[in-house]
């Protein structure tokens, strides 16, 4: 029963949203699973904040290695939720003055801004930002012309990465653009193809185009043959082991 | 020079990527820039819209790819509010929601005879992924029932015969990953025949060119994109020239010409090295 019963359910809503795609008489069924999906999915937010809380819990208290950091999760976890909670607002409250705490408590000054504005968004952005120094070096160590698929490869980023930037202008700016008002000729197209900005555009438009849509063709396929077989029960590893 | 080139410590290669990145932004360093045809044709399907017409904003990017999609973010908004569209914003990632603060502070500073609830409006973050976007097609109201400040959708003018996402004249999405423009795409502008407009970030926009023109009337790709719409903006309303924050995309493109180039020169440097090493038999 603990395993057949979310088979069922999965198969029977899985099929309604199926089905309300195609019959106008179900389409409402299909709203009404997609509702019932969103206040799930609200609802594992409750169940991912204890899981995090559990994980983290456990390693501070096993004194695993990295445990600190486990311990700075859950007191930001938990300074966090409780002044979401609390709806802990702006001091002073311009309208209820004699009230703490009580203004706005998502806007300018509120608590869970100051922690947005100079927690999250410093964090979360210098992490980012780093990739340009990693990827730097990583090019620099790894990024060698040792056979000719690598030259290709090395030959069309260079394209790209110049092409997407003002040294396309600088470099190739002098070969002639195509005039708009007058029928190309065959070296006119070919002076123009050979731009920077123009071949990244060739590269993106034609390489990359027929690659990105073999991939995501490739890939729809394989999702339908998933879930079919998700519907159908024959693939039951979202269940998991029932060992946990 | 040999044995340093081919041990150089990874730390210069940090300082000489700072320098390319710093010199730039403190110099105040920009280039002119074209737009390209894909940004005209994003251009023109805002500019091609009548007045009043009805504009979804679904922003779906959080703080690590604000550097690269809030310019483009930015310039979708004023170029909206230019044209006078009403404008609908969403999201469906919690950290989205400043973002889109971001862009109501705009309209609130720059366009403040634009009124909340009359031509613009935040309907907030909704959890459930791409589920939200298959209820709100069909029936926005069972799911927003109110808008991001609590305010019942019932009692905001320009939800009047706002049912579903249908209503809408235009979908516009700056996205950094899933869900986002692909999903908006497949559930949306697809199977209803919506036109859409996107922005997305370098790493996602070449997994989205399948999509145009078909699907998706044409993307913003990375920063470049979003620069070549600031000046196509700029060119359409030239007052915005004066306005310092409407041409963030424009700044930033010196920066990336410099990294660039950087990254061009490393890897070159890097193959000479190699080469030589390779002449001299040197394996290691």
């Amino acid at each position: 029963m603990k395993r057949t019963a979310p088979l069922l359910i999965a198969a029977t809503v899985g099929f309604i949203i199926i089905v309300s795609s195609f019959i106008p008489y179900t389409e409402s069924w299909g709203e009404d699973s997609m509702i019932w999906f969103d206040i799930l999915a609200a609802v594992a937010f409750v169940l991912g904040g204890g899981n995090l809380l559990k994980m983290n819990l456990k390693k501070v208290s096993d004194r695993r290695p990295g445990w600190a950091y486990s311990a700075i999760i859950i007191a930001a976890f938990l300074i966090t939720l409780t002044l979401g909670l609390l709806k802990v607002g702006t001091h002073p409250n311009e309208v209820f003055w004699n009230k703490p705490w009580s203004g706005d408590y998502i806007g300018e000054g509120s608590a869970l801004w100051w922690i947005y504005e100079y927690l999250i968004y410093p964090l979360t952005s210098t992490m980012f930002a780093m990739l340009a120094f990693y990827i730097a070096s990583a090019a620099f160590r790894a990024f060698r012309a040792k056979n000719m698929e690598a030259s290709l490869l090395l030959g069309t980023a260079f394209i790209v990465l110049l092409g997407r930037t003002y040294a396309a202008i600088i470099l190739t700016g002098w070969l002639p653009e195509l005039a708009h008002d007058a029928e190309p000729s065959f070296f006119g197209q070919l002076w123009n193809g050979l731009r920077l900005e123009k071949l990244t555009e060739t590269i993106m438009g034609v390489f990359n185009l027929a690659g990105s849509r073999a991939i995501n063709i490739g890939i729809a396929l394989g999702i339908a043959s998933t879930s079919l077989k998700v519907l159908l029960g024959v693939d039951r590893s979202y269940l998991g082991t029932g060992e946990d | 020079m040999y044995e340093f080139l081919k041990t150089l410590d990874r730390r210069w290669v940090f300082l000489l990527m700072f320098l390319a990145v710093a010199t730039p932004i403190l110099l105040k360093v920009t280039f002119p820039e074209k737009p390209s045809a894909m940004v005209m044709d994003v251009f023109q399907a805002i500019e091609g819209l009548p007045e009043g017409s009805k504009v979804l904003m679904a922003w779906d990017f959080d703080p690590a790819s604000r550097g690269e999609l809030e310019p483009m973010a930015s310039a979708f908004t004023r170029h909206c509010a230019e044209k006078k569209l009403k404008m609908y914003y969403m999201a469906l990632w919690p950290l989205a929601v400043p973002m889109i603060q971001d862009s109501i502070r705009i309209l609130e500073r720059e366009y403040p005879h634009l009124e909340y609830g009359r031509d613009y409006m935040n309907l907030g973050y909704k959890p459930g992924n791409e589920g939200v976007i298959k209820v709100v097609i069909t029936n926005i109201r069972k799911l927003y029932t109110t808008d991001h400040y609590g305010t019942g959708v019932e009692t905001i003018p320009m939800m009047s015969g706002v049912t579903s996402v249908q209503a809408m004249d235009l979908i516009i999405n700056v996205s950094a990953g899933d869900p986002g423009t692909k999903q908006w795409v497949q559930y949306v502008a697809t199977p209803f025949n919506k036109r859409m407009v996107a922005g997305a970030t370098g790493v996602q926009a070449p997994q989205l060119y399948p999509y145009i023109p078909a699907q998706l009337v044409g993307i913003l790709g990375a920063i470049k994109a979003a620069a070549e719409y600031e000046q196509a903006v700029i060119d359409g309303y030239p007052h915005l020239a004066k306005i310092a924050t409407a041409k963030e995309g424009l700044r930033r493109m010196g920066p990336q010409l410099v990294g660039h180039v950087l990254v061009v020169l490393l890897v070159i440097l890097a193959n000479v090295i190699y080469f030589i090493g390779r002449r001299r038999g040197d394996t290691r």
